[in-house]
C-alpha cells in the first residue's frame, strides 16, 4: 500500500507514538521511497533526530525500511516506512550524515543497497540476517587513505594494550597530526538482534542485559518497556522508582570511573586512583539492590525482581554520603590542577553543528552544547514524575565531556537520594500477558552513554518479527573520529576515553 | 585530599563481606527437591539437568536465580560462597547435596616456580559484554592492588605468561585470539573468565560465536560468573599460583 497524494496532505506521513508506547503496525504509513526520503530530510532539517532506521523482512521476499524520528520538543516519536523494490534505495547519507551507519547496516543485514552511499562497507563484517555461508573477515577491505609521501598510516587493534574490548583504528597521520581516523568494528558481534527475533522467551531479557554489560540497566529497561507496552502491563510506582535508582547508580559508577580513567590518561594519578576505587562503591550499591554489581537479574518484564526494605535504604543512603564525599574531593582536584586542565582544554573539540549533523546523543552531545536527554525529552517511568536537571557544557572538548560527567554525577546523587527517601509503597512486579500481534513498539532510555533505543515489531502470533537495538555508541563513534581530526595522535587515548563508547553495544 | 589506605587485607585477613543478596555457589537440597524439572525448564542456558538428582553446570550458569524463583520447594539457593574456580571443565558441575567442590589446583611445580611470584597476563576480550572486563580491571585499582601478588596485565602477548579470555569468542575475534595465543612464549596458561568464555553462555550455539574459549585454545583455569565478582577472580588467580592458605576446598 502506498500513500496517495491526498492522504499525504492530510498529514498521515508519520504515525505518532511516544516512549514506551505501541501502535498497530498498519497505522504506520507505507510511503514511496522518494516520499520516505523527503520525509526524513525535511524532518531532520526541522530539528528531528533519527533515533532508529532499520530494515525488516516481511512475509515473502519483500523488505521494508522503518524510520523512527525523535521530536525532542514535542516528546513524540514519529514512525514511517517504505517498501523496497529491486533491493536498492537512494542513499541519504550525503545530505543527512546521521544515517550513514544505519544505511550501511541495512545493506549488511538485508542485502539492500543504498545507492550513492559515499562510503559503503560492512558495519560488523557478518552475514547479517541472511544465511550465506561465505566467510567475511573483519576490517578487511579498503580504508580511507590519503596519498602522499609525507602521510603515514597507523593501524591499531583489534587487540589493545589495556583490558578493553576489541576494535580496529586506522589513522592517516602527518607527523603527529591526525588527518583522518577510520574506525572498523564488528569484532564483538554476537548476533543479539537475530537471536531476539521469534518468541519472547526465557533467554530474551538476558540478551538485552548482555548487549552492553556496563549498560545492563539501560538496555534491560528498554527491553522491559517493550514487553510491558506490547502486553499492556502497568508498572507499579515502586518498581519504576527502583528502576530509576538502578539506572542512576549505573550512571554514577561509569561516570566516576571515566573521570578516573581520564585522569590516568593524562598521568594524573591521585584522581585516577581515587575514582577507580569509588567507582566500585557505586557498583557495590547496585549489588545491595540485587546482588550483582552490574544489576544483572534486577529487572524483569513487569517490574523488578528484588525489593528494598528500610535497612537497605539506610545502608544505601549511608554509602551515598560516603561516596559523595570521596568523589567530590577526588574530582575537585582535577579542576584545580593546571597541568590536567592544559591537557583537557581544547583537545578533541567537536562543534555543536558537527554533533547535530552526526546525530550525537548523551553526554557527548550535551558537552557540545546540545540539550538532549531522554529523561527530559521523552520521559518514561519514574522520570515522568521526578525531574532530573539536564547538564550542559558548551566547549565540546575533552574538558566539556569530563565536566558534564561531574555535573551529572551531582544530579544523579541527588536524584537517587530523593527516590530512596520517598520510595512509594506497593508491589514490585506484575505479570505480563502475551504480546499483542501485529504491533510496533518503541522504547527509549537515557543510559550513561546516551539514548538507548529499542524497537520491536510483532507478527500475527505476537512473536518478534524484528527487534532493533540502537546503542548510543552507534550514533557516537563517528563523533570520536571527527573530534580527532587535526589532533595529535598521542591524544587519541584521552579523546577515546572522553567518549568511552561501547564496542559490544555497537556490534550487538 | 587524604582518603587513607584502602587496599583490602585479604588474603592475610578475611575477605570483604559479600553483599547480602550476592549469588555465589548454588546449593541444591535433595530433601526438598521433588524432581519436577521446573528449574531445568526455566534456566535460560539449559545449565540444569534433572535425572535422579539435580545438577547445575556452573560453566553455563548465569547466576540469574531464575531457577531459584521457579522452585516451589525452595530446593535451590545461591550461597554467599564466592570461591568458584576450577582446573577441569567437568569439575564445574554441582550436584544435589554435593559436599565438596573440586576447586582449582595450583600449577605444576615446575611452572609454578616460573610464574609463582611474577605472572604477566594479556587480556583478550572476544565478544565479552564488558562486564567481565570491567570487574577484572577492578583488580588493578587500589582497593585490590593485584600488583602485590606479582600479577600484572601487560600490553603485549610477547611479554605475557598467559592469556585471560572473556567472551564467547566471536567468529570475528577467533583469529585474533589464536594469533595472540601463538605470540605468547611457552610455557603459557589460559584463564577463561565468565560464563561466556567457558561455554558461550547465553550465546552458546550462535553461528556468530564459538561456544567459549575452549573451542579455540586450551584452558587451564575456569572462573564462572556473569560476571564473576572480583574476589572470585582473585581467588582463582591465587589458587592457580598455589597460595597456601587458599588451598582448602570450602566446607559445605
Amino acid at each position: 500500500m502506498t500513500v496517495s497524494v491526498s492522504e499525504k496532505i492530510t498529514g498521515s506521513l508519520y504515525a505518532y507514538t511516544s516512549n514506551g508506547s505501541e501502535l498497530a503496525l498498519d497505522e504506520i504509513p507505507v510511503l514511496s521511497t522518494e516520499e520516505f526520503n523527503k520525509l526524513i530530510l525535511s524532518g531532520v532539517s526541522d530539528g528531528l533526530r533519527v533515533s532508529s532506521f532499520f530494515g525488516a523482512a516481511e512475509t515473502g521476499s519483500k523488505h521494508k525500511l522503518y524510520a523512527v524520528l525523535s521530536d525532542d520538543k514535542e516528546s513524540s516519536l514519529k514512525i514511517s516506512s517504505t517498501e523496497i523494490e529491486k533491493n536498492e534505495f537512494l542513499s541519504l547519507t550525503s545530505q543527512c550524515p546521521q544515517v550513514h551507519l544505519f544505511e550501511r547496516e541495512i545493506a549488511e543485514q538485508y542485502g539492500l543497497k543504498p545507492v550513492n552511499h559515499p562510503w559503503l562497507k560492512p558495519v560488523r563484517y557478518n552475514q547479517g540476517m541472511t544465511n550465506e555461508t561465505q566467510q567475511i573477515l573483519p576490517a578487511v577491505g579498503d580504508f580511507y587513505k590519503i596519498e602522499s609521501e609525507q602521510v603515514h598510516e597507523v593501524a591499531v587493534g583489534p587487540v589493545h594494550a589495556g583490558i578493553i574490548e576489541p576494535g580496529h583504528f586506522r589513522f592517516q597521520c602527518h607527523g603527529e597530526t591526525v588527518f583522518h581516523l577510520e574506525i572498523a568494528l564488528g569484532y564483538q558481534h554476537r548476533g543479539i538482534e537475530r537471536a531476539l527475533q521469534g518468541e519472547f522467551n526465557k533467554k530474551s531479557i538476558h540478551y538485552a542485559e548482555n548487549t552492553a554489560g556496563d549498560s545492563t540497566i539501560a538496555h534491560g529497561t528498554c527491553f522491559c518497556q517493550i514487553v510491558e507496552s506490547l502486553s499492556g502491563s502497568e508498572l507499579s510506582a515502586r518498581a519504576q522508582a527502583i528502576r530509576g535508582i538502578a539506572l542512576e547508580l549505573e550512571r554514577l559508577a561509569n561516570h566516576v570511573g571515566d573521570l578516573g580513567a581520564l585522569s590516568g590518561d593524562v598521568g594524573f594519578l591521585p584522581t585516577a586512583s581515587f575514582c577507580g576505587r569509588i567507582r566500585g562503591e557505586f557498583l557495590n550499591m547496585t549489588a545491595v539492590l540485587c546482588g550483582n554489581r552490574f544489576g544483572r537479574g534486577l529487572l524483569k518484564a513487569g517490574g523488578v525482581r528484588s525489593n528494598l526494605n528500610q535497612a537497605h535504604i539506610d545502608d544505601l543512603l549511608r554509602r551515598l554520603d560516603g561516596a559523595e564525599k570521596d568523589v567530590t574531593v577526588a574530582v575537585d582536584l582535577l579542576w584545580d590542577t593546571p597541568s590536567v586542565m592544559a591537557r583537557f582544554e581544547n583537545t578533541g573539540t567537536l562543534t555543536a553543528q558537527n554533533a547535530i549533523d552526526l546525530g550525537l546523543v548523551g553526554p557527548a552531545a550535551r558537552a557540545s552544547g546540545l540539550i538532549r536527554d531522554v529523561r527530559k525529552d521523552h520521559p518514561a517511568g519514574i522520570y515522568c514524575s521526578s525531574n532530573i536537571p539536564v547538564a550542559s557544557c558548551k566547549s565540546g572538548d575533552v574538558f566539556a565531556r569530563a565536566h558534564i560527567r561531574w555535573l551529572e554525577i551531582k544530579n544523579s546523587l541527588q536524584f537517587v537520594r530523593e527516590q530512596l527517601r520517598k520510595l512509594p509503597e506497593g508491589k514490585i512486579h506484575v505479570n505480563c500477558g502475551r504480546l499483542k500481534p501485529d504491533r510496533i513498539a518503541v522504547s527509549l532510555s537515557e543510559g550513561w552513554r546516551g539514548e538507548v533505543c529499542h524497537t520491536a515489531i510483532t507478527d500475527e502470533n505476537g512473536n518478534f518479527l524484528r527487534y532493533k537495538i540502537v546503542d548510543p555508541s552507534f550514533h557516537n563513534w563517528t563523533g570520536l573520529a571527527i573530534a580527532l581530526r587535526n589532533q595529535q595522535i598521542s591524544d587519541f587515548p584521552l579523546c577515546n576515553k572522553s567518549f568511552n563508547l561501547s564496542y559490544c553495544g555497537h556490534d550487538l | 585530599m587524604q582518603q587513607k589506605h584502602r587496599t583490602i587485607k585479604y588474603p592475610d585477613a578475611p575477605p570483604p563481606e559479600m553483599p547480602e543478596r550476592f549469588r555465589g555457589r548454588p546449593c541444591i537440597e535433595s530433601s526438598k527437591c521433588s524432581l519436577c524439572k521446573d528449574c531445568a525448564q526455566t534456566c535460560p542456558t539449559d545449565a540444569i539437568e534433572v535425572s535422579g538428582n539435580v545438577t547445575i553446570d556452573l560453566g553455563k550458569c548465569l547466576f540469574c536465580t531464575d531457577c531459584e524463583d521457579s522452585c516451589h520447594q525452595q530446593a535451590i539457593s545461591f550461597t554467599k560462597d564466592y570461591r568458584l574456580s576450577f582446573s577441569k571443565r567437568q569439575d564445574l558441575t554441582v550436584s544435589s547435596d554435593q559436599k565438596e567442590l573440586i576447586l582449582a589446583e595450583a600449577l605444576q611445580e615446575n611452572i609454578r616456580r616460573l610464574f609463582g611470584r611474577s605472572l604477566k597476563l594479556r587480556q583478550v576480550s572476544a565478544g565479552g559484554c564488558n562486564s567481565c572486563e570491567a570487574d577484572v580491571n577492578v583488580l588493578n585499582t587500589v582497593g585490590w592492588d593485584l600488583g602485590r601478588f606479582g600479577i600484572q596485565f601487560v600490553a603485549s602477548p610477547r611479554h605475557a605468561d598467559g592469556i585471560l579470555v572473556t567472551g564467547p569468542v566471536t567468529q570475528n575475534m577467533k583469529l585474533a585470539l589464536q594469533k595472540t595465543y601463538q605470540a605468547v612464549p611457552e610455557p603459557k596458561i589460559v584463564i577463561a573468565v565468565g560464563t561466556c568464555a567457558i561455554s558461550g553462555g547465553i550465546f552458546a550455539g550462535h553461528r556468530e560465536c564459538c561456544d567459549g574459549a575452549g573451542d579455540v585454545i586450551p584452558v587451564d583455569l575456569f572462573i564462572p560468573g556473569c560476571p564473576p565478582h572480583p574476589l572470585t577472580v582473585l581467588d582463582g588467580l591465587l589458587r592457580l599460583l598455589g597460595r597456601g592458605e587458599l588451598q582448602k576446598s570450602p566446607a559445605l
